[in-house]
């Protein structure tokens, strides 16, 4: 009688460990896609400023016409893009782009005292930096849920129920400095969009 | 950073259960002294110190960005300090906080509200104006750990508690003062008149010296190692050390002091409000302090 009541409590507490295990997993996968989702946001946000930007630097440099289509090209590139490859490539050339078109700027001290050239300068470093900072989080989370997926013993209960590890939001340069922050940092180079859980 | 969001919970029912504890103990006094019988005391004392308690859950950072003349900007008016405050809660997987400006010259800043949810980060006019972006990243990151470990609740809880007490016992004190002639006429009549002015000095002595100081004890026991934790935490956010540095040098350096320094509410501020450029600080106003010395912070995050 002893040995089955013993048999029971084992039973109960693995089940309640198994569901622990789950729920925990639940969670980190949740806040990987919450900052997935922040980091699209935040690149949709971009998309947005690159026509203002384009058509506030031509008022005052009508004739630098061959950056413009780049930057409006890449643009479109990057919303059409389809995997990941093509749009990492597509999200890089918007970022090398910007930079070029805010390195051009610095020539014309008109266009750059303009209100709204400073005002769309502000929002597009601020949405660089929240790209950086959204990628960072995103990470952190992706670290998180790894290392629960691939350790013992919570890595049983993710082969279960399908839990897969996801890739790391990678750039080319990690650092951040004064310099890289005001010329605006991002892109998405070697990037590997995780494939979504099923 | 789970201990510490667990201990902040803790240290907070602590400080309520203490508060009305003490209220309560109080009223009885009160009660037992004048009324002849000290449950009616209780019960209204502790009635009233619970509304307290829950006001200053529900409404405590209204009132901490009220007595800093706190005003709310919106996106448009401060787009630079916005963009920050929402990268740095991005980072930190937090909801955005209201966004307030505090009109005054010295550089400094405080973060305030309940939980991430219902949270507040506030900066002077002064810090917006010297601040350029990567030092208002690493103050907005410092405030921004305090956010997530909860800090902000004990912090705003501690501010209207002992704003309260300050209140009360210069009330007690007042009272007695001002009262001291007509108690003494009492005095020549009847014995009890003079019992009675007696404890209602005793008492008035007692809340004038322990309010101010416990109030004092608590502040210390929340504030100084938060900073130098929140110090570090906001660096890991902005992953930029110099950020913080620069910031918290031009800090020490600002030729400003608070006008609105205000004894509760001294530890929330990202620097001690009280302090004096340029001067060196004794070995006494170290004990007091509500925050470590700045020089040992910059110190600190050198290190890292």
């Amino acid at each position: 009688m002893v040995a089955v009541w013993v048999v029971v409590g084992l039973v109960v507490l693995l089940v309640l460990w198994a569901i622990y295990a789950y729920n925990r997993l639940v969670t980190y996968r949740n806040r990987a896609d919450e900052g997935w989702s922040q980091i699209d946001v935040q690149l949709r946000r971009r998309y947005d400023l690159i026509p203002n930007l384009v058509e506030t630097v031509q008022g005052y440099a009508a004739h630098e016409r061959e950056l413009f289509e780049e930057v409006a090209q890449a643009r479109a590139a990057a919303i059409g893009a389809s995997g990941t490859a093509e749009q990492a490539s597509a999200e890089n050339a918007i970022t090398s782009g910007l930079r070029r078109l805010l390195a051009v700027a610095e020539n014309y001290p008109d266009l750059k005292a303009s209100a709204n050239f400073l005002a769309l300068q502000e929002e597009l470093t601020g949405t660089e930096s929240k790209i950086a900072y959204a990628r960072q989080y995103y990470n952190e989370q992706v670290r998180l849920l790894n290392t629960r997926i691939q350790s013992f013993p919570s890595s049983l209960i993710a082969s279960t129920f399908h839990f897969t590890s996801r890739d790391f939001f990678d750039i080319e340069d990690a650092a951040r400095g004064p310099v890289m922050v005001n010329l605006g940092e991002g892109g998405r180079q070697g990037d590997i969009r995780p494939t979504p859980e099923p | 950073m789970h201990e510490q969001i667990a201990a902040n919970k803790r240290k907070t029912v602590l400080l309520f259960v203490l508060a009305i504890a003490f209220t309560g103990l109080v009223g009885f006094a009160i009660g037992y002294l004048f009324f002849q019988g000290g449950t009616a005391g209780v019960v209204i004392a502790v009635g009233l110190a619970v509304i307290l308690s829950l006001f200053s859950y529900f409404s405590g950072d209204r009132v901490v960005l009220a007595s800093t003349r706190a005003r709310e900007v919106s996106a448009e008016q401060e787009p630079r300090l916005h963009n920050v405050v929402e990268g740095l809660a991005i980072a930190a997987g937090l909801p955005k906080p209201r966004v307030y400006v505090v009109p005054e010259q010295a550089p400094n800043a405080f973060a305030t509200g309940r939980d991430p949810a219902h949270s507040s980060v506030a900066v002077t006019q002064g810090l917006l104006d010297i601040m350029n972006r990567v030092e208002l990243e690493g103050v907005i990151g410092h405030e921004m750990s305090h956010v997530l470990d909860r800090d902000i609740l004990i912090g705003t809880v501690v501010a209207t508690v002992v704003g309260a007490a300050i209140l009360l016992s210069e009330f007690f004190t007042r009272s007695w003062f001002w009262s001291g002639g007509r108690v003494g006429r009492r005095d020549g009549g009847g014995g009890d008149g003079g019992i009675v002015t007696l404890v209602l000095f005793a008492i008035g002595i007692v809340l004038l010296i322990l309010a101010p100081l416990a109030g004092q004890l608590i502040k210390l026991s929340v504030s100084r190692n938060r900073e130098y934790l929140a110090d570090a935490e906001g660096v890991l956010l902005t992953r930029y050390p110099p950020g913080l540095i620069s910031a918290l040098e031009k800090i020490r350096d600002a030729p400003h002091a608070m006008r609105a320094a205000n004894n509760a509410t001294a530890h929330l501020w990202l620097d001690q409000p009280s302090r004096i450029p340029g001067e060196q600080t004794s070995a006494i106003e170290k004990l007091f302090s509500t925050h470590p010395p700045i020089q040992d912070r910059i110190d600190r995050l050198r290190e890292m």
